[in-house]
């Protein structure tokens, strides 16, 4: 399969372990433990037994019809919104939290940026009882407050981060500066497909049910086990990797990942990493980058907490090279028109990451027999403060 | 043979490396900042190329980085503020960055011009061994410039082994489970460590930091290996903008080695 990670952890030229010495030994352990446990029979029941009945999944594929008749073709919602914490996050931190406690460690970190995946972290850190402490930049905290609440609420501690920009890239740094100084007895449960190998491989592993229920759900609604296109916005890119992996070597499947253009392509106020990256390495990976002429690593920009990081997964940076994967931007606003008009059209208030998937249906035309599905990733919960701003004026 | 092999061969024993950011507290500061150290009686000095994202960093880095790069600091500066540095000292000089900012201005572009001032080694936290065995170590050795490979408490002896083995500088030895500036007491972990690396009796030269500051670390530290590394504590020094920088240094080196 020439989408699978090779035995180095990479894609292609991305991915890696770019991790310090100091950190080593936890990314082996990780990587042994997640190659050992993650197959087995018994863990693959636990994880899926947790994902029916506490994560609330299948997630349903809904038909979209008004959406559909304004688009003129046939537009499918994979529903992670309806997700136990209101986003696909939680499919990650369950298969991650159920690998800590085999790997016997008793601290959970994590970093976030909309506050979903510290949502998602404090969640399940509560249902086993392991101690959580939560990194998130203050610019983010400020603009998801809701989230910053129910981690707090959820006994997590969720410490500021004061330092670059205040937001995901910033509390990701932070994070593991915490690892590297409490390496015995806690377990960093990354958010996204990026960090070093084996967190892209394992992430997108956790994730990889949402492209899978799709096939089973398009099959039974009109016997085709999968759609023309499937459209997930890309901050990171867990969702994406997890609603496109099922179908990378189906060439039928059109895929198109949506960045945040943030202010405009021109501006440098964006976070199009795919337009305005180059290969570097941040994070413990090699990927794609946003960065200036001295290898530093600038500062993205999207109204969204969750889009807003300098790079993408490896994986993605390989898709978008090959070229398997179109990418496209969607700007604030585009990205704030679609979510109003979703919520109009289908009652659906979309999380403003996800409001950039939908955004691409301006973007591209499809025909009237086409079957696309939208990832939507989240709900709009954490966004009301900014949908309600943002409509007022 | 570099510097940094010739100091090695002179003199193996109570090692006094000194970090600080190139560019900071001023741009221009890098040069002088050299100097002052090699007259106050440092062994070898540690130059960091700023970098935005330090992972392996405490506050007090991060900050100097930051501060660095507000002020202007590139590689490309650093190379012409080091431009005539021979001229004055002979004292080893080693940069300290993240694989990034290099990888960006190109391996052997780096090389080429840090040989051509005069740097004798390099250190890079985030390079792993296979990246430098398979696509770097022929370019480094082409020009000379010693890499310094990281050790920490919780390395393997094999692996010791290993990076012992490939190691062409110094072995910069982690003593505690930290980022830099993290105060450790001198905890049963640092002295554990010391004491496990000592009785290997490695090949290289073997630099212990992270968490050292002062002349109780420095000492306890050079029972065990060749030397100490002090990096926070310095940066400590140069935030205070002190007027006389350079009888302040004096007395921070003479304390440390006292
Ligand atoms: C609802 C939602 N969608 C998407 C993302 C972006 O992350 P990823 O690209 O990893 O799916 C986030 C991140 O916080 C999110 O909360």
């Amino acid at each position: 399969m020439k989408y699978k990670i090779d035995k180095n952890g990479y894609y292609g030229e991305f991915g890696g372990a770019f991790v310090p010495e100091m950190l080593y030994k936890n990314v082996q352990e990780l990587l042994q433990a997640y190659k050992k446990i993650v197959k087995t029979a018994a863990f693959k029941k636990e994880y899926l037994q947790l994902l029916k009945d506490y994560v609330g999944r299948p997630s349903p594929l809904f038909l979209a019809k008004r959406l559909s008749a304004l688009y003129k073709t046939n537009i499918y919602l994979k529903r992670e919104d309806l997700n136990h914490t209101g986003a696909h996050k939680i499919n990650n931190t369950i298969g991650q939290i159920l690998l800590a406690k085999k790997m016997n460690k008793t601290r959970i970190i994590a970093e976030t940026g909309a506050g979903q995946h510290g949502v998602a972290t404090a969640t399940v850190c509560a249902l086993m009882g392991l101690e959580c402490i939560v990194y998130m930049g203050s610019k983010d905290m400020e603009r998801q407050k809701p989230n910053v609440g129910r981690m707090e609420l959820l006994n997590a501690k969720v410490v500021p981060v004061n330092s670059g920009s205040n937001t995901l890239k910033d509390a990701t740094n932070e994070a593991i500066r915490d690892w590297i100084a409490h390496p015995d007895d806690t377990h960093y449960i990354i958010g996204s497909v990026v960090g070093p190998h084996p967190y892209p491989e394992m992430v997108t592993h956790f994730q990889k049910i949402i492209g899978e229920e799709i096939s089973q759900q398009l099959k039974k609604i009109n016997g085709i086990p999968y759609p023309t296109a499937i459209i997930a916005c890309v901050g990171g890119g867990s969702n994406a990797a997890g609603a496109f992996f099922h179908f990378l070597n189906n060439k039928k499947v059109k895929l198109i990942a949506v960045e945040a253009a943030g202010k405009g392509l021109s501006t440098n106020e964006t976070a199009a990493t795919t337009l305005k990256g180059q290969t570097g390495v941040l994070h413990g990976c090699k990927t794609l980058l946003m960065q200036n002429k001295d290898g530093q690593v600038t500062e993205p920009y999207s109204i969204s907490a969750g889009l807003d990081y300098p790079g993408i997964g490896p994986l993605h940076a390989y898709l978008y090279n090959n070229k398997r994967a179109q990418f496209l931007y969607a700007s604030d606003k585009q990205a704030l028109k679609a979510a109003y008009q979703l919520m109009k059209l289908e009652g659906i208030i979309p999380a403003l990451e996800s409001a950039h998937a939908l955004a691409a249906l301006e973007q591209i035309k499809f025909k009237p027999s086409d079957i696309v599905v939208i990832n939507l990733s989240g709900r709009g919960d954490k966004d009301l403060e900014t949908y309600l701003k943002q409509q007022a004026q | 043979m570099n510097r940094l092999e010739t100091l090695f061969q002179t003199n193996n024993k109570q090692l006094l490396n000194i970090y600080f950011t190139a560019g900071y507290p001023n741009l221009e500061d890098t040069l002088p900042i050299i100097l002052e150290l090699d007259k106050a009686g440092a062994d070898l000095i540690e130059i960091g190329i700023p970098f935005s994202d330090p992972m392996a960093d405490g506050p007090t880095i991060q900050q100097s980085n930051q501060h660095a790069l507000d002020n202007g600091m590139s590689l490309n500066k650093l190379f012409t503020q080091l431009k005539d540095v021979r001229k004055f000292t002979q004292i080893p000089l080693v940069c300290m960055s993240y694989l990034n900012p290099i990888l960006k201005f190109g391996i052997e572009n780096f090389c080429k011009k840090a040989k051509a001032v005069g740097i004798d080694g390099i250190i890079l936290p985030d390079m792993p061994l296979p990246e430098y065995e398979n696509n770097y170590e022929t370019i480094f050795k082409k020009y000379g410039i010693s890499v310094c490979l990281l050790v920490s408490p919780d390395t393997e002896e094999k692996r010791i082994a290993k990076i012992d083995k490939l190691t062409t500088g110094f072995i910069y030895l982690v003593t505690g489970k930290a980022v830099t500036g993290s105060n450790l007491h001198h905890n049963t972990t640092q002295v554990n460590t010391l004491k496990r690396i000592e009785k290997l009796s490695l090949k290289s030269t073997v630099l212990a930091g992270f968490g050292i500051s002062d002349a109780a670390g420095y000492t306890l530290v050079c029972k065990y290996v060749n030397g100490a590394i002090i990096g926070s504590e310095f940066i400590r020094l140069l935030s205070k903008h002190p007027k006389n920088r350079k009888q302040q240094i004096e007395k921070f080196i003479k304390n440390i080695k006292a």
